[in-house]
């Protein structure tokens, strides 16, 4: 990448299942405040545009974007709102730094999706109005049509992905932010509640609320403002096919070109050899794996048995979801891939408390938009 | 080669779409949201229980904020005071509209506006429906004030004030 550009605040609110004491405002502008507390900025002088990440529908406004100014210090000066994950927007920050019109941004993504009361409807209503919403249902029953074939076209097993819900659960004990750490074991998600087989009731995130903000600077700016930069050195983004009945069912073709486009402006021919820890969407417990096997961070059909040999876990070789991920920290929705981001750049500081990994130098972040699409976003932190 | 007769095609009316010469493909969303009011919101709608208007106060900036918030969007600060203001003050804008939401004409048209609110500080207001003024009377500037329910029917929203009406000379 040739405009080097690093993150230089970064905050959040803790993830929490229902936040019904603050409304989507008061949450936003804790994650902000924090943020650029963080960063030492005054965001009414020192920052100049603001990207925020929301759909109107998780809202629950028409034209959401209005909305978004005055919780992020951004009341009269240049904002946009992307309908995407919080790794889109952070795409997007970048480019309107290499775009040289500005040169410190922040970036917004939460979910306030305990205010949404039809969270399975709004989901439905995602789907192809004409071949695939007349069937109805609950939505999620795409993931249960997914692991399916991820695991029979893989060899990946069942237990193997009650292993990632174990491993992440327990990870998330030791993060402060995180709404769901518990000590689980492979039984205990195999015996959990059938949902939409072969998923089950533990190998599904549950939904939580938060905000998460970073502050991305160019480099000249990066370094008068944090003495620990971390540099942004390549993202990608990328769309499967909308069509279910088109898709290539076991394997993330998206998480396969965005993470190539990644590793491409990094620099990145090797990353099993290259990248030393990641965080990586587990919404649902398969989506680990398959997405491992997507940015080539596992072989096809190995991430179950690396999972098995402790290569993931938070004391092995590559380090998967050390902040508990999704299912140990909480389904964020568009911050999910914002959230990984979070905990990549913490971890390249050496602020990870309790679960600081050790010698990291580059980490992935990764992120999926959730059923029923096929569309995510990754990025490459270095210290 | 003849000359089609309508050339730019046969309008479709509403009838014909109903009864299905047109294939169309419907859905009602079903989407409902409880979203949580927060710190600021709450208690100002508590207030409009109790028939009062309440702001907060920015201490950076000297601003009295209403409707009130937990934070001053100028100074990127927590607001730090609750202040109760008048349900009086002035118009700053208005129209009178003709139509109502479906967009059909109604013979009682609906004057509405933004009111700056006395003891608030400039631009920050309320809209709502004025009444007991005429097309002829009613004017930007107009010194108005809050014609509320009977507190047994507030529920705790913007509509347990009714209209805002002229204030009544040597009336506070
Ligand atoms: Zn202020």
């Amino acid at each position: 990448m040739e405009e080097k550009i690093a993150v230089v605040g970064a905050g959040s609110t803790k993830f929490r299942p229902d936040t019904s004491e603050q409304n989507w405002k008061e949450l936003m502008f804790e994650g902000a405040s924090k943020a650029y507390t963080d960063a030492g900025l005054n965001p009414r002088k020192d920052i100049d545009s603001f990207v925020t990440c929301a759909e109107d529908y998780w809202e629950g406004f028409s034209i959401y974007d209005e909305f978004v100014p005055d919780q992020l210090g951004a009341a009269m000066r240049p904002t946009c709102t992307v309908c995407g994950d919080g790794l889109h927007g952070l795409a997007i920050a970048c480019m309107q730094i290499m775009s040289g019109m500005v040169d410190v941004v922040a970036v917004e993504a939460h979910s306030k999706i305990s205010d949404l009361n039809t969270y399975n409807d709004v989901v439905l209503f995602a789907f192809d109005p004409i071949y695939n919403r007349p069937l109805a249902g609950h939505p999620y029953y795409v993931a249960g049509m997914e692991m399916n074939a991820f695991l029979n076209g893989s060899g990946n097993t069942e237990e193997q992905c009650a292993g990632v819900v174990s491993k992440n659960m327990t990870n998330a004990l030791k993060n402060p932010l995180a709404a769901y750490g518990k000590r689980v074991g492979v039984g205990d998600v195999m015996g959990s509640e059938p949902m939409f087989s072969p998923a089950k009731k533990l190998d599904i995130a549950e939904l939580v609320d938060g905000s998460v903000v970073l502050v991305l600077a160019r480099a000249e700016k990066a370094k008068d403002i944090a003495d620990n930069p971390i540099w942004i050195t390549g993202f990608g983004w990328n769309s499967g096919t909308p069509w279910l009945e088109g898709r290539t069912w076991g394997r993330a073709s998206y998480a396969e070109e965005a993470a190539k486009m990644a590793y491409k402006m990094a620099g990145i021919a090797e990353p099993r050899s290259e990248i030393g820890f990641a965080e990586v969407d587990d919404k649902f417990s398969y989506k680990e794996l398959m997405h491992l096997e997507a940015v080539g961070l596992a072989g096809r059909g190995q991430a179950g048995n690396d999972l098995e040999n402790g290569r993931f876990h938070a004391d092995g070789d590559l380090p998967i979801n050390a902040s508990g991920g999704s299912l140990g920290c909480g389904n964020l929705i568009e911050a999910s891939g914002l959230h990984r981001a979070l905990e990549v750049v913490l971890q390249l500081r050496g602020q990870a408390e309790g679960r600081q990994l050790n010698d990291v130098e580059r980490g992935l972040a990764q992120s999926w938009r959730g059923v029923p699409t096929a569309s995510g976003a990754a990025a490459i932190f270095e210290r | 080669m003849t000359k089609p007769e309508n050339p730019r095609g046969v309008e479709l009316s509403s009838k014909q779409m109903k009864e299905g010469d047109v294939i169309v493909n419907k859905w009602d969303p079903r989407v409902k949201y409880a979203w949580a009011t927060g710190e600021a919101i709450s208690r100002f709608l508590e207030e409009m229980k109790n028939g009062k208007l309440i702001a907060r106060k920015c201490d950076s900036c000297d601003r009295i904020l209403f409707p009130p918030r937990m934070f001053c969007e100028e100074c990127f600060k927590p607001t730090t005071e609750w202040v109760y203001i008048k349900d009086t003050g002035k118009i700053e804008t208005y129209s009178i509209s003709y139509l109502d939401k479906d967009a059909r004409r109604i013979t009682d048209p609906i004057f509405v506006g933004v009111v700056s609110i006395d003891g608030a500080s400039e631009k920050m207001g309320i809209m709502h429906y004025f009444d007991e003024t005429t097309k002829e009377d009613i004017h930007i500037g107009m010194p108005v004030k809050a014609v509320w329910k009977p507190p047994e029917e507030r529920e705790g929203a913007i509509t347990d004030i009714k209209y805002f009406r002229p204030l009544k000379e040597g009336e506070e």
